[in-house]
């Protein structure tokens, strides 16, 4: 895990340098501002420095869990996060629900009742859910309802704690729309597993002890074929605490994926950097947390 | 102190401020017909209505202000959610455009005989909203911060140019603000109605000074309530402004304000059509306004105006072949300008074609002067014939290159994509070369490009401001000027008329600058003026729209009308 996040903080920092680009001359774009203002500007920053003194700089800072502040508003990065990271994880959460409600039982029902009107149905409804972009959906949802309700979902964030009711509103919708996609590749995923596994000698075994049908598929198929869908909706999970850019902007969320987008366009290094850190992180910490549920799915499974 | 004939050097001196700001207004403030509904555009007071007080004003902002120090700043994005908490010297009537008048001053200023010293009165019923009392020791921090920021300090301030010719500020009383200039100065006094040069306190400016990069304390009509970084800002109404309006009624009217940061286009007219904000004050693009228009024809209001925001062509003259005047010649005169304006203006945010100075404002040419300049012209074929032999003596008659563009679509993409099928008509093919903001910046900042679409936007019409991008490059034009071209004659003529205290030699001299820079060198031209369209629900009122996207937003006079 630590060699992982040194190996990305080091490539953000290169590659992020390798990019041209000035949040100084950003800052005051359009503006008639002489050059000794832009250069004092930077000096101020830091900027001035030579690369290898800037990365000792925030090397030295990590060490510490010192993210620095943010070269554009001048926030501790911390605060700059943790205003956005409430909201995204939510998001995330409430979408993966949404995804494992509708994914599992369709998915199982599409590959028990293989080739029939029902398959058929959920195939339709997964593979409109692959085709649409996420942000289209969200485009049509808040249109639909402005056009037909003159509603649209709230533009400030509320915290569940203080208010559920603000809060679902504001965050169904993106929910929705993001869900729909992530629910249709799950969908698929189980549907193709449960399918293969349900040819499986043992499944046929268990029908031939004279199990009931969902019995078979429930304890004996459906367990087997979870190891691949957990990961498809772990990575999926992963992906949307920082992966919504264009959802967010369509419903104005003021999450992580924002955020980032921000940073770089203005090229605010140590934001940048510390964003690529987290979502890292929470990479390499959700693929530990599937590693330990494969051991609870498959008791086979043991790591040294 | 060598104050003498106050009234007569007042008259004199503010006439000419206020002359500026009413050409200006009067030009620009051409309110357009809304579209069906209610009402003619809410705009002032002045229509009849009384107006009322409470409630909270809804705006969107589409960028987020980096720090909090408008005199460190230059975007609207700090002056829309930022400027109501603050007073300035003077500013400009909200109710009457066409005038400047006293903020925290108390009158219009004394200018000594010799034009050297201006002399201010302060108001002496000014509060922080600390509570603690505004004094000359606070403008003069004020002002020293801006003209002469205390760098070892870390304090900056990017229009300390504008006030140059500053050699002093002192407090001679209590209540009393001098200002000493080296030499007397066209546009110093309209530069105190600056919409950033906030009244900050001498006290926070003493402990730290910084303070004003992350906190909020000024004398302005509302006082800050919360910040919630990428979503939005909330103030409420200070109780102990000391603005009055006309009847006598304290101001603001307003209980609060809530700016809503949307940075998404669509969003942004969603939240309109949705009501969840009234109105948001930088702009929206003709498309926009139609499609609010459809969805809220009961409820919606425009205003228009021209914008005093230009995008320039920039040929880099020191690349080849863009260092031969005729080569820079024939890209201006291949250009129909009147014919972009008829096609773009249908679509993005520009309309007028003009000078260096924007048209019908104060000191826009006359029509028939500008079309004398090659590239103004109203014949097209001829301009375009005399741009393809120009090419041909300049001996490049299939020019190529590549065209720096920024990757914003409103307005640099179509006005990008109209230059080149212009270009391509003289046979010159141009590659549109589309960075995202701060790559493009960078490129233009290192001369790394052919020729660029840059943009300028000012709070005034000013020839000082509007000029500023035109000094030689390695000198006052340093990190502006991206022809990167130095011309002495070109720098005395700006000189000059930043001298010339009387309006109609400085109008002259401002032409003679236009003709030279646009025609004669022509070193980089605008192609378009900016065009603002403002459409918002019409319970609110008390605002209106003006040239430019900085000032009048302090929101004292601004009512929601209660349906």
């Amino acid at each position: 895990m630590i060699p992982t996040l040194v190996g990305v903080a080091v490539l953000t920092f290169v590659v992020m340098r390798l990019v041209p680009g000035d949040i100084v001359a950003l800052r005051y774009a359009g503006s008639s501002v002489p050059q000794d203002v832009i250069d004092r500007e930077r000096a101020l920053l830091g900027l001035d420095k030579p690369l290898w003194a800037q990365f000792v700089d925030w090397m030295t800072q990590l060490a510490h869990l010192d993210f620095g502040q943010s070269l554009w508003t001048g926030r501790g990065i911390v605060d700059e996060i943790w205003t956005r990271l409430p909201l995204s994880l939510e998001l995330a959460v409430i979408a993966t629900l949404f995804a494992v409600v509708f994914a599992l039982p369709l998915g199982v029902v599409a590959a028990v009742k293989q080739d029939t009107w029902a398959d058929y149905a959920i195939r339709v409804f997964s593979v409109g859910g692959l085709a649409m972009p996420s942000f289209w959906i969200g485009i049509m949802l808040v249109l639909g309802t402005i056009t037909f309700f003159g509603w649209a979902p709230p533009l400030v964030f509320t915290p569940i704690t203080e208010d559920p009711i603000a809060n679902l509103s504001q965050l169904i919708l993106p929910a929705v729309s993001v869900g729909y996609r992530y629910s249709a590749v799950s969908m698929r995923m189980t549907r193709s597993t449960v399918l293969e596994v349900l040819r499986e000698d043992y499944v046929r075994t268990a029908r031939a002890k004279g199990l009931s049908e969902s019995l078979v598929v429930v304890r004996h198929a459906l367990r087997n074929a979870l190891l691949p869908v957990v990961t498809v909706i772990s990575l999926e999970f992963a992906f949307l605490i920082g992966g919504l850019v264009v959802t967010e902007q369509v419903f104005n969320l003021n999450g992580i994926g924002k955020l980032l987008v921000d940073a770089v366009a203005h090229r605010d290094y140590p934001l940048i950097q510390a964003l690529v850190l987290l979502l890292a992180s929470v990479f390499v910490l959700v693929n530990f947390v599937v590693d330990l549920i494969y051991m609870v799915l498959d008791p086979r499974i043991r790591y040294a | 102190m060598k104050v003498k004939g106050v009234e007569a050097l007042l008259r004199a001196r503010f006439a000419f401020v206020f002359v500026v700001a009413a050409a200006l207004v009067v030009g620009a403030c051409g309110q357009q017909a809304k579209p069906g509904g209610s009402g003619s555009p809410a705009a002032s007071p002045a229509g009849g209505e009384k107006p009322q007080a409470g409630g909270t004003l809804t705006f969107i902002v589409n960028a987020e202000p980096p720090s909090f120090d408008g005199h460190r700043e230059t975007t609207f994005a700090l002056l829309h959610p930022i400027a109501p908490h603050y007073s300035l010297l003077y500013k400009f009537d909200p109710n009457d455009l066409t005038k400047v008048i006293p903020d925290v001053a108390d009158g219009n200023p004394a200018v000594s005989a010799d034009k050297m010293t201006v002399t201010i009165k302060l108001r002496q019923d000014v509060k922080f909203h600390d509570g603690t009392q505004m004094t000359s020791e606070d403008v003069k921090a004020t002002y020293d911060k801006i003209i002469t920021p205390n760098t070892a300090a870390g304090q900056s301030s990017p229009r300390a140019g504008a006030y140059a010719v500053v050699s002093a500020v002192n407090a001679p009383d209590k209540f009393t603000i001098e200002f000493k200039l080296k030499y007397p100065s066209a546009s110093f006094l309209t530069n105190l109605a600056s919409p950033w040069n906030f009244i900050y306190s001498a006290a926070k400016l003493k402990a730290d000074p910084r303070w004003y990069e992350k906190n909020i304390m000024g004398t302005g009509p509302f006082t800050y309530v919360s910040n919630t970084k990428g979503q939005d800002w909330v103030a409420k109404k200070n109780a102990a402004y000391f603005g009055k309006d006309k009847d006598g009624t304290a101001l603001p009217y307003l209980d609060g304000y809530k700016a809503l940061i949307i940075t998404d286009a669509t969003a942004e007219v969603n939240a309109v059509r949705s009501k969840q904000a009234m109105i948001e004050f930088r702009g929206f693009t003709p498309q926009q306004r139609d499609d609010l228009s459809r969805a809220l024809p009961n409820d919606l209001a425009i205003q228009e105006a021209p914008w005093i925001c230009v995008n320039y062509v920039v040929p880099n003259t020191k690349v080849k072949p863009f260092d031969d005047a005729r080569v820079r010649q024939a890209l201006t005169l291949a250009v129909d300008r009147y014919a972009g304006s008829e096609a773009l203006s249908k679509t993005t945010i520009v309309k007028d074609v003009g000078g260096l100075m924007r048209p019908k404002g104060p000191f826009a040419m006359s029509d028939t002067d500008l079309a004398k300049i090659r590239g103004f012209g109203k014949d097209a074929k001829a301009a375009k014939d005399e741009a393809k032999k120009l090419l041909a003596d300049a001996g490049v008659p299939n020019l190529s290159f590549k065209f720096l563009n920024r990757n914003i679509t409103t307005p640099y993409e179509p006005v990008a994509v109209y230059l080149i099928d212009q270009w391509k008509q003289v046979g010159i093919t141009a590659t549109h070369d589309v960075k995202e903001t701060s790559a493009y910046q960078a490129d233009l900042r290192s001369g790394n490009f052919q020729v660029a679409l840059d943009f300028n936007c000012d709070f005034l019409d000013e020839p000082d401001l509007q000029l500023a991008k035109f000094w030689s490059a390695s000198k006052a034009g340093k990190g502006l000027n991206f022809a990167y071209y130095d011309d002495d004659e070109l720098d005395k003529m700006i000189d000059a008329q930043s001298r010339e205290t009387d309006p109609a030699k400085r109008l002259k001299l401002v032409g003679d600058i236009e003709k030279y820079a646009m025609d004669t060198k022509a070193y980089q031209y605008p192609v378009l003026w900016w065009y603002r369209i403002i459409p918002y629900l019409n319970v609110v009122r008390g605002w209106k729209i003006g040239s430019n996207h900085y000032t009048n937003q302090d929101l004292t006079t601004v009512w929601l009308a209660k349906k």
